[in-house]
């Protein structure tokens, strides 16, 4: 097939539609750039923000005073030593005038008696997460943020663009390749600054809560463009993910609000609560933090006291009806279509991928090591360190968004020339457009095969034959899917654009497991059942790249350099 | 004997040139249709086109397509042990299988398409 490329131009590529990639794309219009907002999907209906059921934590002081370093201090501590502390400064410190924009420009937080209702949640030491009731700050967040995006001149909206390769000019970024879903066809994005708000990995696991499109790729793209991933190991695991019964048309995360509202009790297949003995007792209150609800969650199932299903028991059957339905009002008859009473039954909830503290190395500029290339968001690795406390993600998004779409607007006043050359467009091109030989592997299987193996032995509990038996998976995998793309090449080819997928996955899971076999210790989301201490050795971050064909671990004790290619 | 459905989907690149094709689904009460498509995907042809993005919550609004000649959410819409005629909207541009043009003009990178 040969085929030759659309092409765009434009000051500023932003590569994802969440709330980080559209608050980018609103303040880097706001100081004159054109903007070009790609996403995978739909516009600003993808990735995570969307999926988002309630709390955003930030200091406005509405329901009792507070101030910014509060914050801070409560997500150094859930970051269990890890965080880095400029990037979680600039979180907490920004944080409410972004959720202040947001609500002139409509989003309908909460409110009790005028004012702007703040919840209390784990790990925070006073009421401080804003919310969308009901069950709906992600998606307020979203469609508020479209209206804007709409709104303003000069974004350039391209939707179906999923991103194959960061195109190079030497050292500096200058764009990138991509496959446009809807005709097959290669696309060539120029622009004087790229911003990666790609979201998180949480596709690399079976049981997750985000959607499809959150594969890591943005991890992949700065990899192997030459950017830096910091503190990989630590993948987030929401505890009470809903497990069973069978529920549609609702997320899987959404029993977080409830436990904000009305506190339900965690128990075991005896109906009994058991997170005392993990060293935090509920008392029906939510007071447990996600690393030790995790942990808890899995050990009593592993004890032989879990559910049919393999988890624990969620009960509210000690709520009166009336307060479940003044907290929760249309939800109670969504549960009702799916068959589930809550004041007559409990349900099923396990441990389920949720948020990636890691990511890509930036500064609080949101610049990375590489010209002309920023990140935003849950990209952005280390501002929640090993833990990220409750309602910090979209917070993060927002602010890291903006400052993001600030800064890649600098930078384009400041760089003179347009790009008009990359070293590497055509090697992009020619994999978009492969000739595939005819493959005898299926995309969608071998996805699911990723998603067992990295949630069966590199998920909320791992140990180093587990790990290791992981690598020996995924390399298999690596090897089975070669280096061209399958499929015929024509429109919405979901071989060609999955084999596109597993290429990112691929890379990242490895990064993920090599960084959790080198820390030989237990820390937040780094749970080892055999290296099940602390160890002071290990309070740095790990800095994983790509070295030719070698993924290279530095940072930690020891230095790991590790063949993928 | 578990029990099982079939889907009949239609499939091709061309509206006025295309085929049927039926696939027995293992089912399960509780299962929506999207996971019936992805069982086809990951069990039978991994090039059944079909578009999706948060697969269960029904925020992305992405999987609208024809159940019966109505038009549905495959996530939300519940599998049935019976034998389903899924085709895509018949009133959006077909991209290919049960995959459409379902994004407004303005979000799209080719705003025309070349034939």
């Amino acid at each position: 097939m040969t085929q030759d490329p659309m092409r765009a131009e434009t000051d500023v590529l932003v590569i994802g539609s969440g709330a980080a990639g559209m608050y980018a794309a609103i303040e880097a219009a706001r100081s004159g750039c054109q903007v070009l907002l790609a996403d995978r999907s739909l516009i600003g209906r993808g990735g995570a923000t969307v999926m988002a059921q309630m709390t955003v934590a930030v200091a406005l002081g509405s329901e009792t005073p507070d101030h910014w370093s509060h914050h801070y201090d409560d997500t150094l501590a859930a970051g269990r030593g890890l965080c880095n502390e400029p990037l979680a400064q600039l979180l907490c410190e920004e944080g409410p005038a972004c959720i202040r924009a947001m609500d002139d420009w409509g989003v309908g937080w909460a409110r009790k008696d005028g004012r702007i209702a703040q919840a209390m949640a784990p790990g925070h030491d006073r009421p401080r997460c804003v919310y969308v009731d009901f069950l709906n700050t992600g998606p307020a967040v979203s469609k508020t943020l479209r209206t804007v995006v709409n709104k303003s001149g000069g974004i350039r909206k391209a939707g179906d663009l999923c991103i194959v390769d960061l195109l190079r000019n030497k050292g500096d970024i200058v764009g990138a390749a991509a496959l446009h879903l809807g005709t097959g066809a290669p696309v060539i994005v120029s622009a004087k600054a790229t911003v990666l708000a790609t979201g998180g990995l949480t596709r690399l696991y079976r049981r997750n809560s985000a959607s499809a499109n959150m594969g890591g790729d943005g991890y992949a793209l700065a990899l192997r463009a030459g950017a830096s991933l910091v503190d990989m190991e630590f993948v987030q695991f929401f505890p009470i993910g809903h497990l069973a019964p069978r529920l549609i048309g609702m997320d899987p995360i959404m029993w977080d609000p409830f436990r904000y509202k009305l506190g339900g009790r965690l128990l075991n297949n005896r109906m009994e609560e058991f997170t005392q003995r993990y060293g935090v007792a509920e008392d029906g209150k939510y007071v447990i933090t996600r690393d030790v609800g995790s942990y808890a969650i899995l050990k009593e199932v592993e004890a032989g006291r879990g559910s049919p299903h393999g988890g624990v028991y969620l009960s509210f059957q000690h709520c009166p009806e009336r307060a479940l339905r003044e907290s929760f009002g249309p939800v109670i008859d969504r549960l009702a279509a799916n068959g589930i009473n809550l004041t007559k039954m409990p349900v099923e909830v396990a441990p389920i991928a949720h948020y990636h503290m890691g990511g890509i190395v930036a500064n609080t500029q949101m610049q990375t090591e590489l010209p002309g290339l920023f990140a935003a968001g849950e990209a952005v690795g280390g501002a929640n360190g090993a833990n990220r406390l409750s309602g910090n993600a979209i917070t993060e998004a927002l602010v890291f968004g903006r400052r993001a779409g600030r800064s890649a607007a600098d930078y384009v006043r400041r760089s003179n020339a347009a790009p008009d050359h990359a070293d590497n467009t055509s090697k992009a091109i020619a994999l978009i457009v492969a000739d595939a030989p005819t493959r005898d592997f299926n995309t969608a299987e071998m996805l699911q095969t990723l998603q067992k193996t990295m949630q069966d032995n590199v998920g909320a509990l791992r140990s180093e034959a587990k790990i290791i038996a992981a690598l020996d998976i995924l390399g298999r995998l690596a090897e089975q899917l070669g280096n061209s793309p399958p499929g015929d090449g024509n429109r919405f080819d979901m071989q060609r654009i999955e084999w596109f997928d597993l290429r990112n996955m691929l890379l990242v899971a490895r990064v993920v497991a090599e960084a959790a076999l080198a820390r030989t210790e237990t820390r937040g989301a780094q749970q080892r059942e055999d290296y099940t201490e602390l160890s002071p050795d290990w309070a740095v971050s790990q800095i994983a790249r790509l070295r030719g064909a070698r993924i290279e671990l530095s940072g930690g004790p020891r230095t790991v350099a590790v063949a993928v290619l | 004997m578990s029990e099982s459905a079939t889907l009949k989907i239609w499939r091709g690149l061309d509206a006025n040139a295309g085929r049927w094709e039926s696939y027995e689904v293992p089912f399960e009460p509780g299962q929506s249709v999207l996971d019936g498509l992805r069982w086809i995907r990951a069990n039978r042809d991994p090039a059944l086109a079909i578009r999706f993005s948060c697969i269960n919550a029904n925020a992305c609004k992405e999987c609208m397509i024809k159940l019966d000649g109505k038009t549905i959410y495959a996530c939300t819409a519940r599998l049935q042990p019976r034998e389903m005629t899924l085709a895509p909207l018949s009133n959006k541009t077909l991209v290919r299988d049960l995959v459409t043009e379902i994004a407004p003009p303005a979000e799209r990178f080719v705003q025309k398409r070349h034939s």
